[in-house]
């Protein structure tokens, strides 16, 4: 069997899906929340570089790298939030993120 | 590409954001050295740069670009960002006293309104998708780090998290959606993007445009994708909501605006029913959610929900009139926005401060001078003429009926008579309620913002022709 285009969007369609299930069924740990957000990210870069190599054309290649050095920014930013937010609650259990609603 | 690409691309064009970058960075030299106490200093500094970047701005001509096509300064493009400029200028104005204070006055704050406003204004100019999405994450990621600058709050962490998870998300849909345009179109560019979709294009390209238009509905906060806009408001520092509620606004109705009209507007008919579809949603949770609303802030954000709203109705009909309606209304709703979040800064008394409703009761009489202005604040954002609300309404209203969008503009106009009934309810609180405790006297800066605010909205209808002549060209630039 050849692997083709079409075998790479799958893979990131149902990484991109995992990491957005991840995000909205998790109820447990914003950690998980983090990870869900990298998966969405990888699962995007996998698109990225697929249809570069399909199209014979680098840049998505460019656009992968510069993702995945936004992404290392923004876990950076995420985990401080984080940090913060256990000092203030001391849980980071995600049914607890509610001092404010309605 | 047919010449050969130049080694050195020219940086004139991108002369106000490396400015804004450059001086970002002294200022951290500054803070590193001087600690918090050099927040003053570092504040004026940073207020003289957007100044600057504002004049450099308004020095351009035309339209040019730079970068390998990448950056683009055409009018619509200088109108949106000086629009911006205001705004941030606007919240470092407000913040200042507010936040030494609380004793929150730490200096990094200052600089990451800078580099957020940095990506703002990349966000305006963004000609591809790589360096719109660059422009994003740079202005998002400064605010995650504003929103939660009370740290030892609460509410203010709380605000952080939930704005970083949602805006994380969205960023990831954004991006899932550029990777998909990307592969079926074979181009980040939107020219390129525009040719591609004008002829035969399959589903992978709509796929492609649903997913980027939630991104954008997100750093819009335009229904289905609102959630965080009242939390987050509510759980930041005030100055921090008036800036979220200003600057991130106009950098992200101008980066749809021209990813819609430069990139997808042969496909008009296919992301116009969304676009109508988040207009509609976004009026009416704005106009009814808003109602059992007691806190300002909170208020303040259905109200900016239902004004997204109503700049996508003049986005939806996706014409010339409709862009130049876009601009016209976003430059009347940052001064509205400005003004009541200066009102709601003015709402203190030896120290303390006050965010609901009801703690305005009876303020015509003892503060006549901030009644006077939240009433005339409130009637503009009901729509009432000749204040400059209404201007901004009759534009993006008639571009849609112009477009034939006929449901849309009447539900929208009935949106606008229900929200009616809390900015009343307001007015209402302030002249004929017993009295509340005074305020104190606000600080001169924020009376300043107050009554400069004002007097916009009051003498607008004599502003009408040449704000509408700055916008006309801006709109022409895109089209």
């Amino acid at each position: 069997m050849v692997i083709g285009l079409a075998h790479y969007l799958v893979v990131a369609a149902m990484l991109f899906t995992l990491g957005c299930f991840g995000i909205f069924v998790n109820r447990k740990n914003v950690i998980v929340i983090l990870m869900s957000i990298e998966l969405i990210l990888l699962a995007v870069n996998i698109n990225l570089v697929a249809f570069s190599t399909h199209l014979g054309d680098i840049t998505g290649q460019i656009f992968a790298l510069l993702v995945l050095t936004v992404a290392a920014a923004e876990a950076a930013i995420g985990l401080a939030i984080l940090v913060v937010y256990f000092r203030n609650r001391g849980t980071i259990a995600v049914e607890d993120i509610n001092v404010m609603k309605g | 590409m047919n010449s050969v690409v130049s080694p050195i691309p020219a940086f004139g064009p991108a002369l106000p954001e490396i400015l804004l970058a450059a001086t970002a960075l002294v200022l951290v030299l500054i803070g590193a050295f001087r600690g918090d106490g050099a927040k003053k200093l570092i504040d004026l500094i940073a207020i003289v740069a957007l100044v600057v970047a504002g004049f450099l701005l308004a020095e351009g001509q035309g339209r040019v670009s730079t970068f390998n096509d990448a950056f683009v300064v055409d009018a619509f493009a200088r109108v949106m960002k000086g629009l911006t400029l205001i705004g941030a200028i606007g919240a470092i104005i407000l913040s200042s006293r507010f936040l030494s204070e609380e004793k929150i006055a730490r200096f990094e704050y200052t600089i990451l309104i800078l580099l957020s406003t940095i990506g703002m204004m990349m966000m305006c100019s963004a000609n591809e998708l790589i360096s719109l999405y660059l422009g994003v994450e740079l202005q998002s990621l400064a605010l995650y780090v504003v929103a939660s600058i009370h740290r030892d709050n609460e509410k203010s962490a709380e605000a952080g998290l939930k704005y970083f998870v949602l805006g994380a998300l969205s960023s990831g849909m954004l991006l899932y959606g550029m990777s998909l345009v990307y592969g079926f179109t074979g181009s980040v560019t939107y020219p390129t993007i525009a040719k591609a979709v004008a002829g035969a294009h399959g589903t992978g390209v709509m796929f492609g445009l649903v997913f980027i238009i939630a991104g954008l509905a997100f750093k819009m906060s335009v229904v289905p994708f609102h959630m965080w806009t009242p939390d987050v408001y509510e759980g930041a520092p005030t100055p921090v909501a008036a800036f979220f509620a200003t600057a991130p606004k106009m950098a992200a109705i101008a980066m749809t605006t021209r990813i819609l009209v430069d990139a997808f507007l042969p496909i008009v008919k296919d992301w116009q029913p969304i676009l109508v579809f988040a207009a509609i949603a976004s009026m009416g949770l704005g106009a009814f959610a808003a109602i059992g609303q007691n806190n300002i802030k909170r208020l303040m954000a259905y109200s900016s929900i239902a004004n997204m709203g109503y700049a996508l109705v003049g986005l939806a009909s996706g014409t010339l009139a409709g862009v130049e309606g876009v601009v016209i209304f976003m430059a009347v709703y940052l001064a509205m926005t400005l003004g009541v979040f200066a009102v709601i800064l003015a709402m203190q008394q030896g120290g303390q401060r006050f965010e609901t409703i009801s703690d305005l009761a009876g303020a015509a009489r003892n503060n006549p001078g901030l009644a006077f202005v939240m009433a005339t604040l409130m009637f503009s954002l009901i729509g009432i003429p000749p204040l400059g609300g209404f201007f901004g309404k009759f534009y993006v209203f008639a571009a849609a009926i112009e477009a034939k969008l006929f449901a849309l503009a009447v539900i929208g106009i009935l949106a606008s008579v229900v929200s009616a009934f809390y900015y009343l309810r307001i007015i209402k609180v302030m002249y004929f309620d017993a009295p509340a405790p005074a305020f104190g006297r606000a600080a001169p800066e924020i009376r300043a913002v107050m009554w400069a605010m004002t007097a916009f909205i009051l003498l607008f209808a004599i502003v009408a022709n040449p704000v509408r002549t700055i916008a006309a060209s801006a709109a022409k630039s895109l089209f």
